[in-house]
């Protein structure tokens, strides 16, 4: 009863908004190009439903593999960074200035240097190095938060550093890299399409591209149907690394069992 | 078994942990280490088992480095793994095919009295049976010398009662030698064959008091004489 509360609840307040949204354009004849009405958008998008779901595939395909390649790096990086300070001290600076320069700053840059005939490859480098961060600063800290009695006592029987770090430090630290991971879904999302809009005309295909498009023919109910799918995807993403992380953590960690 | 001699440890924040700690234990002794908090007992128990080394004086094992088992004071379980896998932990990382190591860690389990628990996760555990399966794995890759700090000081008396007697009898079953690390002077003189009083940091070897065996219960006169043996001992230990 509580749980379908929790879904209708902030179902009932988006239908009253649309409603409202919906009447307050009739009422006061507000111009379609400045802001459309639900219904208007609601038609835009089916009639551009095939062209949306293109853009929608493209994305998604950016944002996938920028996220995956993003986990890989990261969880390998902060591997690398447990198994020697040395290491750690040299590069992690570098990383969190890769973190902190603003990516629009960089991208042109990327897209230069690996070519608008492989634009695909570049967009996946720039959403990568958005989402690269969260992951591989949680699985630093979570490779480094291992009980010491239990390295002590892999000491004690013999145990080789792959050993220590496979029964020990990486199950340790699961749930930090799940929940840069989490961050990471919606930085790639975000990073695929400030690429996009850096890559501009002709070259990218995605749902940020027309967005741009959109805006600058007035299509503004098409503009919103794209906007309205990329937040829905973003929510998704969010969705499904949230039941991931809830079904890898479910049986020991609290943060799993008491959300359950 | 094993001889600590003139053993000194400083550590790096420039603590003077220990300074010309001697004592031995035998085969199939069973020794407490008793002493103030802070005394150095948890660092000894670390450079008995080979996890630290001194800085001055050795650390000798008769007839080579035995198979050695280690209890902490807190569990030190893996939240992640049921009590099987907890229990198997040396054996897998022994590389032990795993259906010996399951066979194994289940024996173990069952030693301690937790048959039927072995697909159960630690949160799902008291305080007592976490312990217990914290020994099981100690006792799963079948060690000669046993070490102990302070296993049972977050436990409530009765767990620490019923705990201590099962103790005793692994002891008794297995030929093991035990050395244990307390501040209870109630537990040492129930438990121990031999108490090693500790001085307060930097901790040396204030007395060496040999306890008759015939203690067959907590409130058995002998008992009672070895409390008050230990007690003095003590008393003069941080005294000095």
């Amino acid at each position: 009863m509580k749980r379908l509360l929790d879904i209708l609840a902030p179902l009932a307040i988006a239908a009253l908004l649309l409603a409202g949204w919906e009447g307050a354009v009739a009422h006061w004849q507000v111009p379609a190009y400045v802001l459309p009405a639900p219904s208007a958008i609601a038609k835009a998008f089916s009639v551009n439903f095939v062209s949306l779901m293109q853009a929608l595939a493209s994305t998604l395909a950016v944002t996938l593999e920028a996220f995956v390649a993003a986990c890989v790096l990261g969880l390998a990086t902060a591997i690398a960074f447990s198994q020697s300070r040395l290491l750690e001290r040299m590069f992690y600076p570098y990383a969190v200035i890769l973190q902190v320069t603003p990516v629009v700053a960089i991208a042109p840059l990327i897209l230069i240097w690996v070519g608008f005939e492989r634009i695909n490859l570049a967009l996946v480098i720039i959403a990568t190095i958005v989402a690269f961060f969260p992951i591989l600063a949680g699985a630093t800290l979570g490779l480094k938060s291992a009980d010491f009695n239990l390295i002590d006592l892999t000491r004690l029987y013999g145990a080789s550093r792959a050993q220590t770090l496979w029964r020990i430090r990486l199950p340790t630290a699961l749930p930090y890299l799940l929940s840069g991971m989490k961050t990471a879904g919606g930085l790639a999302l975000i990073g695929a399409v400030v690429a996009e809009f850096v890559a501009g005309s002709g070259t990218a295909t995605g749902l940020a591209w027309r967005i741009v498009e959109s805006g600058n023919r007035l299509e503004i109910a098409t503009l919103f149907a794209a906007l309205a799918l990329l937040a829905l995807t973003g929510v998704l993403i969010f969705a499904a690394l949230s039941l991931l992380e809830w079904w890898l953590l479910r049986r020991w960690h609290e943060s799993a069992i008491s959300a359950s | 078994m094993i001889t600590l001699q003139g053993a000194a440890k400083r550590f790096a924040n420039g603590v003077q942990a220990l300074e010309d700690l001697s004592f031995t234990v035998k085969r199939g002794e069973f020794v407490s280490l008793l002493g103030p908090s802070g005394c150095g007992k948890s660092t000894a128990l670390r450079l008995v088992a080979g996890l630290l080394a001194p800085d001055a004086g050795a650390v000798r094992y008769m007839g080579g480095k035995p198979e050695i088992g280690f209890v902490f004071q807190d569990h030190t379980l893996m939240p992640w793994a049921d009590a099987l896998t907890n229990a198997r932990l040396p054996l897998d990382l022994k590389k032990l095919p795993r259906r010996e190591g399951d066979r194994r860690a289940a024996a173990a389990l069952a030693r301690v009295g937790l048959a039927g628990f072995e697909r159960a996760f630690p949160r799902e555990l008291s305080g007592g049976m976490k312990m217990r399966v914290s020994i099981a794995r100690a006792l799963a890759a079948q060690p000669q010398l046993l070490l102990l700090d302070e296993p049972f000081a977050a436990l409530d008396e009765i767990t620490r009662n019923a705990l201590g007697d099962d103790l005793l009898k692994l002891w008794r079953e297995d030929g093991l030698t035990v050395l244990f690390v307390t501040h209870s002077v109630s537990e040492s003189s129930y438990l121990a064959g031999r108490v090693l009083v500790m001085t307060p940091r930097p901790g040396r070897i204030a007395a060496d008091i040999a306890l008759p065996a015939t203690r067959d219960s907590r409130l058995a006169p002998a008992t009672i004489e070895a409390q008050r043996l230990i007690s003095g001992a003590l008393h003069t230990a941080i005294a000095t």
